[in-house]
């Protein structure tokens, strides 16, 4: 997006353009998960700031990783210590 | 009539529909006769007494997004404290228009005028005008609207008046007609308003990757304002007869010393001026009225044969010296044939600076361009 593309005082004329935002980009530690200990108590997905935290088929708590910044709250407040955070690979 | 309350007629003529302002001094006349008027029926708009000027301004924007035409006023401590608002308006190109009946900041506690407040709002992206007596006051506060609300420019606009010296003097001043401003100031129609049926979100977060592109597209439309602002007081002065001018001269042909000044003062230093004049020196002086926009071609153009140029500014950049001195200085800088730039501070908190002040600030401005000095700016009038 150029200069002469930003609409006028920067207004956003559609909804939802948030939903583009990739923040995922800017994770360094990525959450990764033993659901054997998990006990489905979305604990992790009251406590993530990004709201990004969804069960899957199964009823797993995971993060998705298009947003998911690598704060660690979850691994953090997971009672059951189902989430590790690693170093986020290039 | 009272200056303050030709300001407020003005904005009746122009028919503003949101007034939001805290009433501060000296600029108080001004909203408290607005208020008078919306109250007795005579203009219909929308008065909104808020609790400070950061509220005052903050009401501006949504009224101003909305599509409404919205003015209002301030000074002083009064711009400070709605200092942050300030750039969100020219950011988010919101067409208001505000007075600031210019006034010294604190502390010491001062309620008179100089150019503090304007110098702590140079880079908030409005329009800013200089004006230096009622008349002109009136005509730039009708002209700013348009300016404002121009298809190409939607950006707030800010009128300078000195607080006290000018605000609250009594002149003769010429209203014009309301039929005559109604053909002058076309209906505004903002291009994106507040709107239920259509959505849209202003003043949003900007991350790193389009921040700057957002400040130059801001610079952009700033910098191209100036044409349509050249255009406007062209047609202002083909319709109502007074013309304006980015850089104002007086008897600034064949000078070898200019003064440049701003403001209200500038009509006590033609009283020098002609003095000296008739004394047989060639002194001249020179106004900038276009403070933002920065008039840099116009005073390139006007100061080309001078010497010696010496500059009163009215506020003191703290540990720099006199901010429009310094201005002046960058603009002529690229100039091969660069006249000596001596500045002076002076008039600070409402200290009167007389015809004979301005004689005495000219003549040691010549001495210091002939002589130099051991200090990069002089205080004027300071008792020692």
């Amino acid at each position: 997006m150029t200069w002469k593309d930003i609409e006028i005082g920067g207004i956003v004329t559609e909804p939802g353009s948030a939903s583009y935002l990739q923040t995922g980009t800017w994770r360094s530690r990525c959450p990764t998960y033993d659901h054997s200990k998990c006990i489905k108590c979305a604990i992790c997905q009251t406590y993530c700031p990004e709201g990004c935290i969804h069960q899957n088929a199964e009823g797993y708590y995971l993060a998705d990783l298009f947003y998911c910044k690598g704060c660690g709250i979850c691994a953090k407040e997971c009672p059951k210590k189902v989430i590790t955070m690693i170093e986020e690979k290039e | 009539m009272e200056v303050s309350i030709a300001v407020s007629e003005a904005v009746k003529l122009a028919n503003a529909d949101v007034i939001a302002a805290y009433p501060i001094t000296p600029q108080t006349h001004i909203v408290e006769h607005l208020a008078e008027l919306v109250a007795q029926g005579e203009l219909d708009a929308e008065y909104v007494p808020v609790e400070s000027e950061h509220s005052a301004m903050s009401a501006c924007l949504g009224s101003s997004a909305a599509g409404a035409r919205t003015f209002t006023a301030t000074a002083g401590q009064g711009l400070e404290l709605m200092h942050e608002v300030v750039y969100v308006a020219s950011a988010m190109r919101l067409p208001i228009v505000m007075a600031v009946a210019n006034r010294a900041i604190s502390s010491p506690l001062s309620v008179w005028g100089d150019h503090s407040d304007v110098m702590s709002v140079r880079d908030t992206g409005w329009i800013q005008i200089f004006v230096e007596n009622g008349q002109e006051a009136v005509d730039n506060t009708i002209c700013a609207f348009r300016m404002a609300e121009d298809a190409r420019v939607i950006l707030p606009v800010m009128v300078h008046l000195d607080g006290l010296h000018l605000s609250h003097m009594v002149e003769p001043i010429l209203l014009p007609d309301q039929k005559e401003v109604d053909e002058f100031l076309p209906q505004f129609n903002y291009p994106l308003p507040l709107n239920p049926n259509k959505p849209v979100t202003m003043g949003a977060f900007a991350p790193p990757v389009v921040f700057t592109e957002a400040k130059w597209a801001q610079e952009m439309n700033l910098e191209k304002s100036k044409e349509v602002i050249l255009e406007i007081w062209k047609k202002f002065g083909d319709k109502f007869g007074r013309y304006y001018n980015p850089v104002e001269c007086y008897r600034c042909q064949d000078c070898d010393t200019l003064i440049m000044t701003m403001g209200s003062f500038s009509e006590t230093a033609m009283m020098a001026v002609d003095r000296m004049r008739e004394s047989g020196q060639k002194v001249g002086l020179f106004r900038i009225r276009l403070w933002r926009p920065f008039p840099y071609e116009e005073l390139r153009r006007t100061v080309k044969n001078a010497k010696t140029i010496v500059v009163l500014d009215r506020a003191i950049s703290l540990g720099m010296g006199g901010p429009a001195a310094s201005e002046l200085r960058n603009a002529l800088y690229p100039l091969e044939k660069r006249p000596k730039i001596v500045g002076f501070v002076g008039g600070l908190g409402g200290r009167d600076v007389s015809p004979t002040d301005f004689e005495t600030i000219i003549r040691r401005g010549m001495e210091i361009a002939a002589g130099g000095s051991n200090r990069e700016f002089e205080i004027y009038g300071v008792r020692e």
